[in-house]
């Protein structure tokens, strides 16, 4: 089967089309990762987004029930250098191309996705369109041009849940290799979570550090959170612009000093502009796993794993309330900020990782610490 | 944090000979550190005795001490560099010279030799040291930290380990504590195999212990290189995925990068436990190897073991991924923290940071059995290979195929000789030519399912293959003319190599690739250069570390600069070692600085000229007509002025030269013709005769009656060879007609173009090797180096001395002439080596001359034979290179480009002298890897066998002599019995030898004939029956550890049989046996200085400066 990726400026690339016939349109990414091709597909926060993978050898260890970030991939399209017709491991249950034609992801593979990947790292990331069935590259091109940008669109609220739930599932039962001797603490604390785009493995972290987790819609006033009498409230990843999510932002000032919450990555662009600072896209994000990123309060470096095309802009903040925590030592990007009155902090890579190191686990421990410590 | 500064001097310790489990990757690792140390303005001193090294060159550290790797030497360099300066803060540097460094500081401070010199130890410290490698210490730490291992007991005798395995169940391994390469280590399945193994296991540990431990056979087996700061920063800088599973030495194993069937959890399960193995164990700072066991159907993950150290596979990983490990481990070692050293590669992000990868790599161990008959070819738990190759493509398939070419077997792929009937065994049972049988059963139609289960490989990498398959039928499938665009490149894609398409469209002869190479064009098929640059394109690259790829865009658009495009010697293998990578590095220096681009391309990932900052651009690639080529064509297509030299790289580059003439390519130096004369026996000959040059009477053979009737001709022993060798392979003396029928029905193929050479062997003769450097017209000899062993005996295999220590004046007069005139007739430009033989009829009376003062003769009497004639880089020229403190290698690549040796020697051109090694003695000495293949005739002959070398130095030759021995590994005894059985030649002189000893306190054991000869002289001597005459013989004694030297001459083929067995036993044993009268005095030199306890060191440089020093005052 051929395909083709057509971008809006014209750059066409042909290759052989894998996993669901059809066409596919939206923002082209890179991921840099070398392992976790099945939490990137299921990540929330790729709504929107074609995900090009660097390692050219994706699908070799197939899919299976636990690795998932989600109930169904939200990648739009895929593109890789090749694309295992089989898997192999002990936990494989799917081949990764029948897990996409599943859900209708086209896939375009035998590529040079290195030739892409520099295209859009020199000239930013951009609109695109993945077609197995058109080969006309001008209409191709002028329908790259006609999707949404992804800057001013708000795609959390679409992406999150209807209704509210609870989530038990620790990651100890999912762990493939058992730790000697650790066990999913005991319920001590309840967290309400707000879903911009959750990835799952979060729920399970904070689950396993002793939370109980009730999961809310994006759009949840915050009143109806306090009402659920939480210890500490989490604001979730997820995908496109946080600047357009103004309920969330006024959701987030009216809980402020209420209650100890932590951010995660949209969650924490949002808590950049709660705090009164301003977001700005960068040219082609950060999304892999090995980012080091700088504790500024000790000089530590934990390696981490990212997935943004925002960033909250450092200048823009109070700097009389707001300390910076994290930074990004390839770019010296903001990657963390805290409070300094409030219970309040956030990052903007993946403490839960999923794909990626565990270097940042420590974050979720300081949040149930936060929760400990708040007399509020 | 900044670097350290109460700390000014610091001392590195390298890894000595290449030896298997130990090779190149210790002067790649070594050579960064130092380089790293001295940028940071630290006083680097290095210790390491083998002068084939970068490391080891002048430059490349403060004060190199080109001295035995001993704790009394080491002890006296750091008393000698203590006394240079009193008040520094001074430390040493462990880890990056492998196994042989880590013993050695885990002994200076146990011998409190660093306390008595208040020497710091940094990057490792003792005790984190001893808890990665005893084994016990080790299996105790992970239990703490909550990982599993494999079920184990430490033991030092029989009777525990037979217990213990009982209980546990075969199969078991058994690793002997403190080894290197797992050697002395194995595998058994039943008590009889244990109780062979155990025991041999318990003698090679210095401590006398072994592990038995449950085996993991058949899992799946990674490796994980991880590095520390002082900070605890930790990082993860390349995951390794074996392709053999567990059972295999990871050195024997085909290895991929990065691991290819791990999921995200899992990975990252083995990187947290990575980091707490670094944490628990306490290294410090630096880079650590940690390799892990998986359960293939379970995923039950247990630790392996730890090196605490950099080590073969950093070096890999280095190479694999952009990350110079060894390097930032030296910046680590001196305080610096991950983030503060910036990434050389993209400039703008720094060190701290794991690598990531868009692209496959995979190496592949090359093995030498061919060399040791007899030897265990299966693999095992003890590293067998020699060296190994490394190849980049965009998929595992296309590196496979890469890899596959690259191992230069000389064999073309596909056509590897399959026994069907014994298919299962060699699937089941690991082997060098496992892959080969993978690929024959898939074409027999085995299922990958019947595979996996045979191999225990994973499934998803023999699919990969399957694959392979499957291209190669789609291939099959269409002829050449009407071959579609697409499957033409997607088969490019796959890897396939020109070579292959020809063999599967049934072309041959010449030119059979040439027309692929034109059908690739038509279809505009043609490869792209790629960058590794650690991060998947996320940032720019500086570096242009290169390899070739069928995709749509290059990243290495060709310049128009001038350039040098310099061939590299590919795996290293017995014969062509790091020697060849040395020359190969100096030209990349030497025309870098005179304002070339300089292009290295090779494809072994241990080396110096392989690290990207060796050379403008690095290509890793095979070293095949087709890859080097298609480098050629891309780098000359902006009209730059391309040359290559192939001279420098051994016999890999040189079977190249030719037909990359033939295409147009333009060969600087001494032309592929000249090369090819020398190689050419009959316009040699010719050569020869016109030169009026004596040589050894030859023949040329074509067929069985030829070559007995030229040898009759000729006159026995004659020595008999292919015509175009490589290291001497395939070469025997033959006493007798019988030997001389069996080698040619079955040692060799031969053919009109390609007849079997007889020559007479020079029987009692002493073998001389000259180095030159030459312009064409100008002639510098750099070394007239006289070998110490018999004739006889591959040049690489003997020890040697530079100079010559007791060739009367007149010969070397007469081989420097002789050296002149072939380089002008060669029209040598360049290096050259030419082997002489001289005939001791032809040096009357050499034994009575005082050694080390040789006197002038004045007959023309005495004949000197030319054996052969390289125009080429020999194994000789870093030896030569620092005994005379010129550097050889740089000089001729400066001539290639058409620089006159009158610039760079004039005062030695104008004398007519050879170059210059001052007051001192050089003597180099063979290291054997016979304690990895036991069983195996030891005897020297005409194939080479040594993996490396040492360089002893010292004011006498006994001395030297003594030292390089030493630092080979054999400890000339201070005390007890000799042993002597010499040829009746020698018996002349081995009385006045004899005597030495007896003087030194030495008993006297003789064999009947030279025991005559010894009591004749008036002194005490034992006799002991020869092996046949009955016993007890020497073998006896030998074994009875009754005798610590021997001297035995050997001569023709009646004592030849006594011969081997004295020198298996001798091996065994681990006693020094002497094979000439010249050795023998030599050794009593030496030993009378050991005697003496004197341990005197010198630094290179030092010497160097004493000798321009000393000329500059004449």
């Amino acid at each position: 089967m051929q395909a083709i990726l057509a971008l809006e400026d014209r750059r066409v690339f042909r290759g052989k089309g894998y996993g669901a016939k059809g066409e596919c349109y939206g923002e082209v990414v890179f991921n840099t990762s070398i392992t976790g091709y099945q939490e990137i597909f299921t990540d929330p926060s790729y709504a929107g987004q074609i995900v090009v993978l660097t390692n050219p050898q994706i699908g070799n260890y197939g899919t299976n029930a636990e690795d998932n970030e989600a109930t169904r991939p939200y990648i739009e399209g895929l593109i890789v250098r090749e694309f295992s017709k089989v898997s192999s491991n002990w936990r494989s249950q799917q081949v990764a191309e029948e897990y996409l034609e599943q859900f209708k992801i086209p896939v375009l593979a035998d590529i040079d996705t290195r030739a892409l990947v520099r295209h859009l790292r020199d000239n930013g990331v951009m609109r695109g369109v993945i077609s197995t069935m058109e080969t006309d590259v001008d209409k191709l091109v002028a329908k790259a041009r006609s999707i949404p940008k992804m800057d001013g669109t708000d795609l959390a609220k679409v992406v999150t849940t209807n209704r509210p739930y609870v989530w038990d599932v620790g990651e100890r039962s999912h762990e493939p290799v058992e730790v000697v001797g650790v066990k999913d603490q005991p319920e001590r604390f309840h967290v309400v979570a707000y879903d911009f785009g959750i990835k799952q493995n979060i729920l399970r972290k904070l689950r396993s550090e002793g939370c109980k987790v009730t999961v809310v819609p994006a759009q949840t006033p915050a009143e109806d959170v306090l009402a659920l009498k939480p210890n500490g409230v989490f604001l979730s990843n997820g995908p496109g612009d946080p600047e357009p999510c103004t309920y969330a932002v006024d959701n987030i000032r009216r809980l402020m000093g209420r209650q100890p919450i932590f951010g995660i990555c949209l969650g924490h662009q949002l808590t950049g502009l709660a705090l009164g600072g301003k977001t700005f896209k960068l040219k082609f994000g950060h999304h892999g796993g090995n980012h080091p990123v700088k504790q500024l309060n000790t000089g530590k470096i934990e390696i981490t794993a990212h997935n943004h095309n925002f960033a909250v802009d450092p200048d823009s903040l109070p700097q009389s309330e707001v300390e910076l925590t994290h930074m990004d030592l390839n770019d010296s990007t903001l990657e963390g900020l805290r409070h300094r009155n409030m219970p309040l902090f956030s990052v903007q890579y993946h403490p839960e990782a999923a794909p990626g190191p565990h270097d940042s686990h420590y974050l979720f421990k300081d949040f149930v610490k936060m929760m400990e410590e708040w007399k509020g | 944090m900044p670097k350290r500064t109460d700390i000014s001097k610091i001392l590195i310790i390298g890894s000595g000979p290449i030896i298997i489990g130990q090779s190149a990757e210790f002067d790649y690792s070594g050579t960064q550190a130092c380089k790293a140390l001295k940028s940071e303005g630290y006083e680097v001193v290095l210790a390491n005795s083998n002068p084939a090294t970068i490391m080891t060159d002048p430059e490349s550290a403060d004060r190199t001490y080109i001295e035995p790797l001993t704790r009394e030497y080491l002890e006296e360099i750091i008393r000698v560099e203590r006394e240079m300066s009193p008040g520094a803060g001074f430390a040493v540097l462990p880890t990056v010279g492998g196994q042989t460094a880590l013993n050695l500081a885990i002994e200076l401070a146990d011998n409190g030799v660093l306390d008595k010199y208040n020497v710091k130890l940094i990057g490792a410290n003792v005790e984190a040291i001893k808890k990665a490698e005893d084994r016990l210490f080790f299996k105790d730490a992970m239990q703490k930290i909550g990982l599993d291992v494999p079920k184990s007991a430490l033991v030092n005798n029989l009777k525990d380990g037979l217990e213990f395995a009982g209980k546990i169940g075969f199969p078991v391994i058994v690793r002997p504590s403190f080894t290197l390469g797992g050697s002395g280590g194995g595998m058994a399945y039943n008590r009889e195999e244990l109780l062979e193994v155990l025991a041999r296991g318990l003698d090679f540990s210095p401590v006398h212990e072994a592990l038995i431990e449950e085996s993991v056979l058949g899992w799946k087996e990674y490796e994980l290189e991880v590095m520390r700061d002082l900070k605890d920063n930790v990082i993860i800088i390349c995951s390794i995925e074996n392709f053999d599973p567990m059972g295999v030495h990871t050195g024997d194993s085909i290895t991929v990068a990065p691991a290819q069937t791990l999921t995200d959890r899992e990975y990252q399960a083995m990187r947290d436990a990575s980091i707490a193995v670094i944490r628990e164990i306490g290294v410090e700072t630096g880079g650590s190897n940690i390799q892990f066991g998986v359960h293939p159907t379970t995923g039950r993950m247990v630790v392996i073991e730890m090196n605490p150290r950099v080590s073969r596979s950093s070096a890999l990983a280095s190479k694999a991924t952009g990350f110079p490990i060894a390097k930032i481990a030296a910046k680590l070692a001196v305080g610096y923290t991950l983030d503060e050293i910036p990434n050389d590669i993209t400039r703008k992000t720094p060190a701290c940071f794991e690598p990531t990868l868009d692209y496959v790599v995979v190496k592949i161990p090359k093995w030498q059995f061919e060399k040791f008959p007899g030897a265990d070819e299966n693999l095992g738990p003890q590293m067998k290979s020699v060296g190994e190759v490394m190849a980049i493509g965009r998929t595992f398939k296309e590196a496979m195929m890469k890899g596959v070419r690259a191992l230069d077997t000389g064999k073309r792929v596909g056509s590897e000789k399959i026994e069907p009937k014994i298919l299962t065994q060699r699937l089941v049972t690991p082997h060098p030519e496992r892959l080969s049988y993978i690929r024959y059963a898939i074409r027999q139609g085995h299922t990958v399912k019947q595979l996996a289960k045979m191999t225990g490989m994973d499934p998803w990498f023999l699919y990969q293959l399957k694959e392979i398959n499957d291209m190669q039928l789609e291939v099959e499938k269409h002829p050449m003319e009407s071959v579609p665009t697409e499957v033409l490149r997607d088969a490019k894609r796959m890897g396939f190599s020109d070579g292959r398409l020809a063999g599967t469209w049934r072309l041959s002869g010449k030119g059979d690739q040439e027309k692929i190479r034109h059908l690739r064009k038509k279809h505009k098929v043609k490869p792209v250069y790629k960058r590794v640059d650690t991060c998947a394109a996320e940032f720019e690259s500086y570096t242009p570390y290169l390899y070739s790829t069928y995709e749509d865009e290059d990243e290495a658009p060709p310049t128009t600069k001038k350039k040098v495009m310099i061939l590299g010697s590919g795996p290293n293998r017995i014969g062509q070692g790091i020697e060849f990578d040395y020359c190969c590095c100096h030209a990349s220096f030497a025309l870098r600085d005179d304002g070339y681009e300089t292009i290295m391309v090779n494809c072994n990932p241990e080396t110096v000229s392989t690290d990207y900052d060796t050379s403008d651009r690095l290509y890793f690639e095979p070293l095949t007509f087709e890859d080097v080529w298609a480098i050629y064509e891309h780098e000359t297509a902006a009209g730059a002025d391309v040359g290559i030299i192939v001279q420098f790289g051994g016999q890999t580059p040189l079977n190249l030269a030719l037909p990359l003439k033939h295409s147009g390519a333009k060969i600087i130096g001494t032309s592929p013709e000249s090369i090819d004369l020398a190689e050419d026996r009959k316009r040699f000959n010719k050569l020869l005769e016109e030169l009026e040059i004596p040589q050894a009477p030859g023949a040329m053979a074509a067929s069985l009656e030829e070559a007995v009737e030229g040898a009759q001709k000729i006159g026995y022993p004659v020595l008999v060879r292919p015509s175009y060798v490589l290291g001497g392979r395939a070469m025997v003396i033959a006493y007798d007609e019988e030997t001389v029928v069996r080698y040619m029905k079955e040692a060799v193929e031969y053919s009109q173009d390609r007849p079997v050479l007889i020559d007479h062997f020079l029987e009692d003769a002493i073998e001389v090797d000259v180095d030159a450097l030459s312009d064409g017209e100008d002639v510098v000899i750099g070394g007239i180096m006289q070998h110490i062993e018999e004739a006889g005996i591959h040049s690489g295999d003997s020890s040697c001395v530079l100079p010559a220590v007791d060739i009367p004046e007149h010969l070397l007069d007469r081989m420097r002439e002789y050296t002149f005139k072939l380089a002008r007739a060669l029209k040598v430009v360049g290096l050259m080596n030419v082997q002489f033989a001289i005939p001791r009829t032809s040096m009357n009376h050499v034994g009575t001359v005082a050694l080390g003062r040789p006197v002038e003769r004045s007959s023309a009497e005495g004949k000197v034979y030319v054996l052969e004639v390289n125009p080429r880089a020999s194994r000789t020229v870093p030896y030569v290179s620092k005994a005379t403190g010129i550097p050889m290698a740089k000089i001729a690549s400066r001539l290639m480009t058409g620089r006159k040796l009158r610039e760079f020697l004039p005062e030695f051109i104008e004398q007519r002298k050879d170059l210059d090694t001052g007051n001192c003695y050089y003597v180099k000495s063979p290291v054997f890897p016979w304690n990895k293949f036991p069983g195996v005739d030891t005897v020297l002959g005409p194939e080479m066998k040594s993996t490396g070398e040492v360089m002893g130095v010292a004011d006498n030759f006994g001395e030297a002599f003594a030292k390089a021995q030493l630092a080979a590994g054999q400890k000339l005894p201070t005390q007890g019995c000799v042993f002597f059985s010499v040829t009746d030649h020698d018996k002349l002189h081995v009385a006045e030898v004899a005597r030495k000893f007896v003087d030194m306190g030495f008993k006297l054991v003789a064999t009947a004939g030279t025991a005559d000869v010894i009591e004749e002289a008036g002194m005490p001597c034992d006799r002991v029956y020869k092996v046949k005459e009955g016993r007890p013989h020497v073998v006896d004694l030998i074994k009875g550890d009754r005798i610590q030297l021997i001297v035995n001459t050997p001569a023709g083929q009646e004592p030849f049989f006594d011969e081997k067995a004295i020198r298996r036993a001798a091996v065994t044993a681990r006693i020094p046996t002497i094979t000439t009268l010249a050795a023998a005095r030599a050794a009593a030199e030496g030993i009378a200085a050991l005697q003496r306890g004197e341990v005197n060191v010198r630094a290179l440089q030092q010497l160097h400066a004493e000798r321009v020093a000393a000329d500059g005052g004449h």
